[in-house]
């Protein structure tokens, strides 16, 4: 019986993996549902077992049966790892992500699993600490805070109880690396979670995962199910999440675990002090817990050994939006942003211009080309007025309205704010009507209480467009330095990069010099 | 049995003792039996939990999720981010407004579907995507538009 590893992840499903796995089973195959490789434009993809190994084909209709099994379809693409999406990436994270069975224990611990868990079962908590410290992983969930450190925190404050939190909320536009990872390769996290337990002295993880992401809650409920006894002492438990993006911040995400509105807390104090119920918690992203395994098994220096600058390891890149070849692209830090969106992305789907980019999700900033020479790393981002947040990366072509985009990335904050802070709350919708009425040429005119008589210092002419567009700068400064947390803090990323380097959009002239400044 | 010893039925499996922070799995289990949070489950979900009527409301209309009507029979969750965006995301939502002859962000006045936004599905680059009663559709263009709307009408 000829076997074939067809993808059960989400994405995979919604472009008919379903039914053709339906069609390779009634054609008498062994058919093994797997996560996905990772590049969408040639899924659904079969693979096919040889003697010569897997070879693959894709896309793959369920009329295509026939023509793969005898290997005369069109759409060959032989060994996965030789297509040029492929050839060039460094899968630490998704080494096992699209060849194994997700559920299968057995295929898990054929395939490297559990070394990094049983290596750190074999030091001192400080041993484990450390070796996370000496990988110089970063927090790969925005912030790229320094896991080993929060770690260190944790470990060092005293409790009868603390507490490992995954966030797996990924509200982030363009981004889906969580989602691939916890649905094609779930018993990694698990293993993540429970050398970070080992760690710092924590007995109970919560996995926080979005609602939006019903396959990956269902895999992860089963994998915690079957991987029990492989983690003992350590438990786990899957919170599902309720449409709101301001739980993935963490506070507001411990809130909602706790059962409340996700409302942020202020900081201090840290979560890592008093975090779940008060007590001591590691909270990490999906892709910082997922590190930790190879960190474990091969050593910290090999995964410092990879990357650039500050930013140390590997990514899993997303690359997403109106692009050919959208998918997962796990590597180095260091590529240019260029080279992910022209080189490796292969430019727009629609074979138009690049026009802009959007790194780091709603709260991240647009680039237009001229700024493609960016490398891919957190100071080289930060620099540039943007972030890599958690690296995904949307690209757009030339019919991109950037003062739409401002606007939205306005309203997107005005709807997911938490409310707890006024520059954020109101400042957003502000924001909105601001733009509405820059892009409209309509500058707001002095109102019935400004043109009274008693009045006299108001102004009274309506304001010009360069009034209003400081105006919009201004409470882009506002939200950015009296928000509470990053939703607000952050939306001002977008507006002001569409405003500075796309200024035609908004009726302005276009300034070289402002763009740089 | 009673609605009320329905509800009391789903509340005892999770208010238990040693279940902490419950009310969002409880009441997500609510919503999946019920289809919505009935108003007359809160006072016993408060009284369950040991919180207030006021708190518990204030979580479910904290979260987009619950929903304290009946939902439509079938639910069309549109992704209106970025990346869907990038790809002509707008203007399949226009389309499917218009051939549903509902608004985003309602239910048609007939019960029978309501378009609601979502903002990713992570699926972001073979989008328009949307989730149709749950099922997760991609590359929505025209020809996918009209295949939806005869698939809720039916
Ligand atoms: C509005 C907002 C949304 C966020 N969403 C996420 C998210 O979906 N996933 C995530 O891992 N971190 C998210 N973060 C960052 C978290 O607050 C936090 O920095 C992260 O979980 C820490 O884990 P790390 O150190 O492993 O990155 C968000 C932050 C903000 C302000
Ligand atoms: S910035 Fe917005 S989301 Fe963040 S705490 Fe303030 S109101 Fe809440
Ligand atoms: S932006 Fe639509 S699925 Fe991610």
């Amino acid at each position: 019986m000829t076997r074939v590893f067809i993808s059960r992840d989400m994405a995979s499903v919604a472009l008919g993996a379903d039914t053709v796995a339906e069609a390779f089973a009634k054609a008498g195959c062994e058919v093994v549902r797997t996560g996905s490789r990772g590049l969408f434009a040639i899924e659904p993809l079969v693979e096919v077992e040889t003697d010569a190994g897997r070879i693959a084909y894709g896309p793959i209709g369920p009329g295509d049966v026939k023509a793969v099994l005898d290997g005369t379809h069109a759409n060959r693409i032989g060994p996965i790892g030789e297509h040029p999406f492929f050839s060039g990436q460094q899968r630490f994270t998704f080494a096992r992500c699209g060849v194994i069975d997700p559920l299968s224990m057995r295929g898990y611990a054929a395939n490297g699993g559990w070394k990094g868990l049983d290596a750190a079962h074999a030091l001192s908590p400080q041993e484990v600490v450390d070796a996370v410290k000496a990988s110089g992983l970063r927090g790969r969930g925005g912030a790229g805070f320094p896991t080993g450190i929060k770690w260190q925190t944790v470990l060092d404050t005293p409790a009868h109880e603390k507490f490992i939190v995954c966030n797996a909320d990924e509200g982030d536009s363009g981004t889906f690396a969580d989602r691939m990872l916890m649905e094609g390769d779930p018993f990694h996290l698990i293993e993540g979670m429970a050398i970070a337990g080992h760690a710092v002295g924590a007995r109970h993880g919560f996995i926080y995962i979005r609602s939006e992401y019903p396959f990956a809650v269902e895999t992860m409920h089963e994998a915690i199910a079957r991987a029990a006894s492989r983690i003992e002492p350590f438990t786990l438990e899957v919170r599902v999440g309720a449409g709101a993006y301001v739980c993935g911040e963490e506070t507001s995400l411990l809130d909602s675990i706790e059962g409340k509105r996700g409302e942020v807390r202020a900081k201090p104090p840290l979560p890592a002090i008093e975090g779940l119920w008060g007590k001591p918690t590691v909270i990490n992203n999906v892709l910082s817990l997922s590190a930790v395994p190879f960190i474990l098994a091969e050593g910290p220096q090999a995964y410092a050994d990879v990357g650039f600058g500050r930013s140390r390891g590997t990514m899993p890149i997303q690359i997403a939006g109106n692009v050919k070849n959208g998918g997962l692209y796990e590597v180095g830090f260091g590529l240019t942003l260029g080279e992910l969106v022209n080189q490796i992305g292969g430019g727009t789907a629609s074979g138009r211009p690049v026009r802009a980019v959007q790194v780091g999700g709603p709260l991240g900033a647009y680039f237009p080309p001229s700024m493609f020479h960016l490398p891919f790393d957190y100071e080289a981002f930060a620099e540039a007025g943007g972030l890599i947040g958690h690296a995904g990366i949307t690209v757009f072509d030339d019919t991109v309205d950037m003062a739409k985009m401002a606007r939205f990335a306005m309203e997107f904050c005005a709807v997911e704010s938490c409310g707890k802070c006024t520059p954020c709350r109101i400042g957003s919708t502000r924001g909105t009507e601001l733009i509405d009425r820059i892009v409209a040429k309509a500058p707001r005119k002095a109102d019935t209480v400004e043109t009274l008589p008693q009045m006299r210092n108001a102004g009274t002419a309506a304001r010009t467009h360069d009034e209003e567009i400081e105006l919009l700068r201004d409470l882009c400064d506002t939200m950015k330095h009296g928000s509470l947390c990053a939703l607000g803090g952050f939306t001002p990323y977008p507006v002001l990069s569409a405003l500075d380097h796309f200024p035609e959009d908004f009726g302005s002239a276009h300034v070289h010099a402002a763009a740089a400044e | 049995m009673t609605e009320n010893a329905g509800f009391q039925t789903v509340i005892d499996r999770h208010a238990l003792p040693d279940q902490r922070g419950a009310l969002l799995p409880l009441l997500h289990a609510l919503q999946e039996e019920f289809g919505h949070i009935p108003q007359p489950a809160v006072p016993l979900i408060a009284d369950a939990l040991n919180l207030s009527r006021a708190e518990v409301h204030g979580v479910i209309s904290f979260y987009p999720d619950f929903h304290t009507e009946p939902p439509a029979r079938h639910v069309i969750k549109l992704c209106r981010a970025e990346s869907c965006q990038a790809r002509g995301g707008a203007a399949i939502e226009g389309e499917l407004a218009r051939h549903l002859g509902v608004a985003m962000g309602h239910a048609r006045k007939d019960g029978q579907v309501a378009l609601e936004p979502v903002y990713c599905l992570g699926l972001c680059a073979i989008g328009p995507n949307a989730l149709i009663d749950g099922r997760p559709v991609a590359r929505i263009d025209t020809a996918g538009v009209e295949a939806i709307a005869r698939e809720v009408e039916a």
